[in-house]
């Protein structure tokens, strides 16, 4: 059976700031330059006014794990790594993102809800990152 | 809409249910209807609108020998005939059209005639949860759920309680796919499919399909069976993303459908004989209860839990056995809709005595949209 690979972003030109971003490893968010509004993922609109006025910035890349599942039925291209937490952090700027948690078991009893997380950058190819995070210092909140 | 002003004078399921090798997708559909049209009496030719969601309503009405003067392709997941119905309603009222197909038919099992299931690496979705490894909605659509739990204290014997419950009405329904009884401890000894959630807290995937027939509720009395009434109507969506959701314990698009409906209906809960909440996992029902305005904001996993929705409680809900156990093709709001029209016509295989109100509420996507209808077999 051909080995599956694991499914990359195509980014758009809406969203290509955001994936440079990643190739720099920063994580960027938008803000809108108008309402001062801070969101994801990235538009060249704010959700929030409707202004064409925004800038993308570099984010802390720190937050806290939101949400999760554990996944035992691994989509193509994750066969070796399940079971495997699908998790959702909510930024310490407010918006949350998908994403996976590194450096950690992938277990409830290792991810608890609110643990300080941070953002590191896996290799993707030669356009982008995948932004993922693990662990930060510090109790859950 | 006006409450009352238009009825459904139709409605079956495919003949057959669950595993249904020999028929196409848009088989399916066409098996759906032509019960559909049998029940109502009626022939393509009677027919001036089409609705559906999953195939194209040019293709429906073509393939049926319809020539519509209405056509509705919206398609939001599986609530779409919930839009659909609302839809409808207005076009009748209009006078756009005078009777409204709503066809479904999915080959969720078998996957004869299917179209592909990945979206695009370019979509939202495909560049921000993709990467991560979501496969399809048992790893997505339970997200939010963790969340809920840590601030609610739902238990993991709650959540499996849901699907035990199902499984009781499911035992009263001959067509049900799952019928034997469950606990609460075989819901968490059954394998995990994305921890919370083990396979008996995930909904099936079969084949299926169904279909509706509505038309003004004046013309609604010369149709051979009981019509039944639209009262109430709603609509609306969130976001595409699960991880976009403003709040992972409740559900926008459910709250603001659910008002729209209610409001028009002029109803209080109270006079809610029964509910259908699509149920693709066992944390639906929660967040519908809670939702809908049931049950406040925590204490939906509770009410099921101490019997008010089982056979013979004072809210009886998902009463063919829901997505657990009854099927589920992948859009699974038709046999939301298709139930509640049983217990109004008074021939559902679990039928609720006297139930004069009934609502089938649905969701799209993971949470990404919703409908919800209220109808009644009086009409107001």
């Amino acid at each position: 059976m051909a080995e599956h690979r694991k499914p990359l972003p195509h980014p758009t030109p809406e969203t290509k700031d955001f994936w440079d971003g990643t190739k720099a490893g920063e994580l960027r968010l938008q803000r809108c330059n108008d309402c001062t509004h801070t969101y994801f993922p990235p538009r060249p609109f704010c959700p929030e006014c409707a202004s064409r006025s925004v800038s993308s910035f570099k984010a802390s890349g720190r937050g806290k794990l939101y949400s999760y599942v554990i996944n035992h039925r691994p989509a193509p291209g994750f066969e070796h790594d399940a079971p495997y937490a699908i998790a959702v952090v909510e930024l310490d700027e407010g918006p949350r993102m998908m994403t996976s948690m590194v450096g950690v078991e992938q277990t409830p009893e290792a991810l608890v809800l609110d643990m300080p997380v941070a953002a590191v950058f896996e290799p993707g190819n030669e356009h982008l990152n995948v932004p993922k995070f693990r662990p930060a210092a510090g109790a859950a909140r | 809409m006006k409450p009352g002003s238009v009825a459904i004078v139709g409605a079956a399921e495919t003949t057959e249910m669950g595993v249904i090798p020999d028929l196409s997708v848009i088989q399916l559909h066409a098996d759906a209807a032509l019960n559909t049209m049998k029940d109502a009496g009626l022939g393509p030719k009677d027919i001036d609108g089409v609705a559906t969601a999953g195939e194209s309503p040019v293709a429906i009405a073509h393939y049926l020998g319809i020539t519509p003067t209405w056509l509705d392709g919206t398609a939001v997941g599986g609530c779409s005939f919930m839009l659909h119905v609302r839809h409808a309603a207005a076009a009748i009222n209009e006078g756009l059209c005078r009777t409204v197909l709503i066809t479904h038919g999915e080959s969720g099992r078998s996957r004869v005639g299917a179209a592909g299931r990945w979206g695009s690496p370019a979509s939202l979705q495909g560049q921000f949860e993709g990467p991560y490894g979501t496969s399809g909605p048992p790893s997505s659509f339970t997200i939010p759920v963790l969340r809920y739990m840590k601030e609610y204290g739902l238990t993991h014997e709650q959540l499996a309680m849901v699907a035990v419950v199902q499984r009781e009405w499911a035992g009263m329904n001959p067509r049900a796919s799952y019928r034997d009884p469950i606990t609460v401890e075989d819901v968490l000894n059954s394998r995990m499919i994305a921890y919370p959630f083990h396979l008996l807290e995930c909904c099936l995937v079969t084949d299926g399909g169904g279909a509706l027939i509505l038309t003004s509720a004046d013309r609604a009395k010369d149709f051979p069976r009981k019509p039944v009434y639209i009262i109430g109507t709603g609509e609306s969506s969130e976001t595409p993303m699960v991880s976009q959701m403003e709040d992972f314990t409740t559900s926008k698009a459910f709250r603001v459908s659910g008002k729209k409906a209610f409001d028009e209906a002029g109803i209080s809960h109270d006079d809610v004989d029964h509910l259908m909440v699509y149920d693709a996992f066992a944390h639906l029902p929660i967040y519908g209860l809670e939702d809908l305005g049931f049950c406040k904001r925590g204490e939906g996993a509770q009410f099921i839990w101490e019997g008010n929705t089982r056979p013979g409680g004072k809210l009886p809900l998902n009463t063919n056995g829901g997505g657990l156990s009854y099927m589920h093709s992948g859009m699974y709001g038709m046999y939301a809709l298709q139930e509640s029209v049983r217990q109004m016509r008074g021939i559902a295989p679990a039928q609720v005595p006297g139930a004069k109100i009934s609502i089938a509420h649905g969701v799209g996507g993971m949470f990404a949209a919703s409908g919800t209808i209220i109808m009644s077999n009086e009409r107001p």
